[in-house]
């Protein structure tokens, strides 16, 4: 019986370990690549680790390239985006929470329908509506864009929250006379904290990840997002790999930092959101 | 309605009309923002492209925009590209959801027991969810790649290769490429919403079961699943959807190629909008998906209906 159990625990370790490997071996080997000096890259095939790590490609796409420049673009549009969806969910999630009237559904039904039709098909149509007003190449069209995009998976989530939270709450404010928004914004607000971060970290991630409208609707430098930066320099110095990989390192960054912002909330979070979108 | 009122809530009575229709409009006060949004930005460019499936639009020539019926699907009907591509969207999105099923249910079942270490190893697990699709593209691009990557030289050693090449220049193996990528990204969706649904079951049912001498496979079989069956019906269902729309992966590893091989319909719709600016083919190719997933869509809905009318 305890030899059985030693062994079924052995393999569980081993199981985790092997997964664990899985999902860190190619962020592992990007950083590997991206501290990779030129001039072994190629001598030492692949082997783990280079004989000698450096951090000449980073010095060279901090200062010789537009990724700065890339970088900062896309902080602004991730922000901006993550704040007003926040906002802009949290009302309509409490509202989904709270308040129980017709059309509830049809709202529900509407917000699912964007879950499930492909985004590919506004493509040509954005393009369209967004040229004559001067948003496309422009930042301020991107976040309008990405905001309605993440919207409905973000309004799903915050309610999620609000409905963790006792309604008796803001029942005993408005018995004293405060009116239902003072209560949602002074007493509920706050309660949710936790979920107002998760939901800024998830649609952060989402807009900083995003390519295909980016590519569709930026083609000057000025505006451009990392990703879309990331993806011309692949195609304009295909040799450099030290550099592209330093580069991908950098976009990682943010992600990651959100990423543990947020990985205590996702069991919770993410099936609330997702089971519903 | 007014007795009832008198015998309900006192405070409905000493309401103002006004206070009334501000009570009603309420809730719409608070979900107006988003409504007006996903109207604007989502909706309104959706009809549009619905109509562009039917008219003559390229970006380049000032004079198209004219009316020209279905001659979109007509081009779509003799198109062998798109029908490679309706082929490809299948093989790449059920192989892609089975297998980021199975591995996702098994580290679910994995976290789930409770050992030294398990925050460390779940945050590490579920890393790959927040790396952005497109770096994972061009990561999993370059781990496939023979001058800087791995994984050519290690199929070489195993002898599944002739050669250290890249599958991603094959033909016949470069779908794998993406799906791969894939896999590795979307695993962490799987565990994560498995892992939840695993930690809503009541634990004294598996003392129960014990008690009443079950063995593990027992308790699997005739606890866990049958816990676990709609949050794996409803989560695979909407993953389909999600992965058969999903082009970045194929977008930025293979770009639809070699020779069309790794194009799904969702990239084949981007390549036409973005690369050709025919909007107008687009849009018709869209449609077509649009109308193919909700299709999808009924039928699992129907199905479900017939399932629980039978229990």
């Amino acid at each position: 019986m305890t030899r059985k159990r030693i062994v079924l625990t052995l393999l569980h370790r081993l199981a985790v370990l092997a997964y664990v490997a899985f999902a860190l071996f190619p962020l592992f080997w990007l950083l590997k690549v991206s501290v990779t000096p030129t001039s072994l890259l190629y001598t030492e095939g692949i082997r783990l680790w280079p004989s000698r790590a450096s951090l000449e490609h980073y010095a060279f796409v901090l200062t010789h390239s537009s990724f700065p420049t890339f970088f900062l673009n896309s902080t602004i549009v991730s922000g901006a985006t993550a704040v007003i969806v926040t906002i802009v969910a949290s009302l309509a999630g409490y509202a989904m929470s709270r308040f129980v009237f017709r059309g509830k559904y049809w709202i529900v039904a509407l917000l699912l329908l964007t879950q499930m039709f492909p985004l590919v098909m506004l493509i040509a149509p954005m393009f369209k509506m967004l040229s004559p007003l001067g948003l496309t190449n422009s930042l301020t069209g991107l976040v309008i864009v990405y905001v309605a995009f993440n919207v409905p998976f973000a309004t799903f989530l915050m309610q999620s929250f609000f409905d963790g939270i006792p309604k008796d709450l803001e029942d005993a404010a408005m018995i004293d006379g405060a009116t239902r928004f003072t209560a949602f914004r002074q007493i509920i607000l706050p309660l949710t904290l936790p979920g107002i971060a998760a939901t800024l970290g998830f649609v952060f991630t989402a807009a900083w990840s995003e390519l295909l409208f980016a590519l569709m609707l930026i083609s000057g430098n000025q505006a451009t997002t990392f990703p879309v930066g990331l993806l011309s320099f692949v195609s304009k110095f295909s040799v450099d790999f030290g550099q592209m990989m330093a580069a991908g390192v950098l976009a990682l960054i943010p992600a990651c930092l959100f990423f543990l912002l947020i990985q205590r909330y996702l069991v919770q979070g993410l099936t609330a959101g997702a089971v519903k979108g | 309605m007014t007795l009832h009122t008198a015998s309900g809530s006192p405070a409905g009575d000493r309401r103002t009309p006004m206070q009334k229709i501000a009570a009603r409009l309420e809730p719409w006060l608070y979900s107006a923002p988003v409504l007006i949004l996903i109207v604007a930005i989502m909706l309104v460019p959706l009809a549009l492209g619905v109509s562009y499936a039917f008219r003559d639009i390229r970006l380049l020539n000032p004079f198209s925009g004219a009316f020209v019926g279905l001659k979109h699907f007509r081009d779509l009907a003799g198109d062998g590209a798109f029908r490679g591509a309706l082929v490809n969207t299948l093989w790449w999105t059920f192989s892609s959801v089975i297998l980021q099923f199975i591995f996702g249910l098994i580290l679910a079942l994995l976290l789930n027991r409770p050992f030294k270490g398990r925050a460390l190893a779940q945050a590490l697990c579920f890393l790959p969810w927040a790396v952005p699709s497109f770096l994972s593209g061009l990561d999993w691009a370059w781990m496939f790649n023979p001058v800087v990557g791995p994984i050519p030289h290690w199929l070489y050693a195993l002898g599944i290769l002739s050669e250290p090449s890249n599958i991603l220049s094959d033909p016949e193996t470069a779908m794998w490429g993406p799906i791969v990528a894939n896999v590795w990204w979307g695993i962490p969706f799987f565990a994560i919403t498995m892992l939840a649904a695993l930690q809503a079951i009541p634990k004294d049912l598996y003392e129960a079961a014990e008690i009443d001498g079950a063995g593990p496979i027992e308790r699997f079989r005739s606890i866990t699943v049958p816990f676990l069956a709609p949050t794996m019906a409803i989560s695979i269902l909407l993953r389909t959807v999600w992965i058969a729309n999903f082009a970045d992966l194929i977008i930025v590893m293979t770009n639809g190629g070699p020779a069309d091989r790794t194009q799904i319909v969702a990239s084949y719709i981007f390549t036409q909008a973005f690369r050709r600016l025919d909007f107008g083919y687009a849009s018709a190719i869209a449609l077509v998906l649009l109308v193919l997933l909700l299709a999808y869509s009924m039928l699992i809905v129907v199905l479900r209906q017939t399932m629980l009318t039978r229990h």
